[in-house]
């Protein structure tokens, strides 16, 4: 499952809801990438833009990769859009599996593959200007392990 | 044809969505974004800087030789900083 919203999540309640009602389950992986205080320098706010459409579309090709590549019995990608403040979480990405390296691989590709690949942009907020972040080389080479 | 721009590029070309019409000979990204970038200062600023400038046609990513027809929607963006 994947969504894309403005407002803020709770992690543990979408975890729960993830395995309720589930026994069957032996391994839930999860990543929760928050918004942080400090980069090249204090940062107060930030906004994440991202594309309407496209940005749903690239996400549930990006879980329908993980789902081929691994036999999941549950997933979900939670991603926020709009102004978050330091300490709010961004985007939850969680993985069920019978057993833990399924899960924890999938989690891992999930979040290296939706950060080259979902059309989401982030905007700084400091105490200048407001300055857009720049792609990371260092996320390219994190997706580039996955390529087949 | 509809086109979107994300980001920077939105405050670069001063419009986030705008229709146009461009001569049937530009029939490739590549050439939309030389037809765009001759009328609009701030796209030719940003298609200055190589690799920059990412594009997508009908919300999948798509390079320069990728077609382009009337009735698509093709968005310019630069490179993706989610999660």
């Amino acid at each position: 499952m994947i969504r894309v919203q403005r407002e803020a999540f709770d992690v543990g309640a979408e975890l729960a809801a993830l395995t309720a009602g589930r026994t069957d389950i032996g391994a839930l992986a999860s990543f929760v990438g928050l918004v942080r205080d400090h980069a090249d320098g204090p940062i107060t706010a930030m906004t994440l833009e991202h594309y309407p459409g496209m940005t749903e579309k690239k996400l549930a090709e990006i879980e329908a990769e993980a789902r081929a590549r691994w036999a999941l019995q549950a997933s979900l990608i939670v991603h926020r859009y709009g102004r978050m403040l330091p300490g709010e979480p961004i985007v939850l990405v969680a993985t069920a599996a019978p057993h833990r390296a399924a899960a924890l691989e999938a989690c891992a590709f999930l979040i290296d593959w939706l950060k080259t690949k979902a059309p989401f942009w982030k905007l700084e907020e400091t105490a200048e200007a407001p300055r857009w972040v720049e792609a990371r080389a260092s996320d390219e080479r994190a997706a580039a392990r996955w390529q087949r | 044809m509809k086109i979107l721009y994300f980001a920077w590029l939105r405050a670069k070309t001063g419009t986030a969505s705008e229709e146009v019409s461009p001569p049937p000979e530009v029939t490739t990204v590549g050439a939309l974004m030389e037809w765009l970038a001759a009328s609009r200062p701030g796209f030719a600023e940003a298609l200055a800087r190589p690799g920059v400038v990412r594009a997508a046609v009908n919300q999948d990513y798509a390079q320069p030789d990728d077609p382009v027809r009337p009735g698509d929607e093709v968005a310019f963006f630069p490179p993706v900083t989610g999660g």
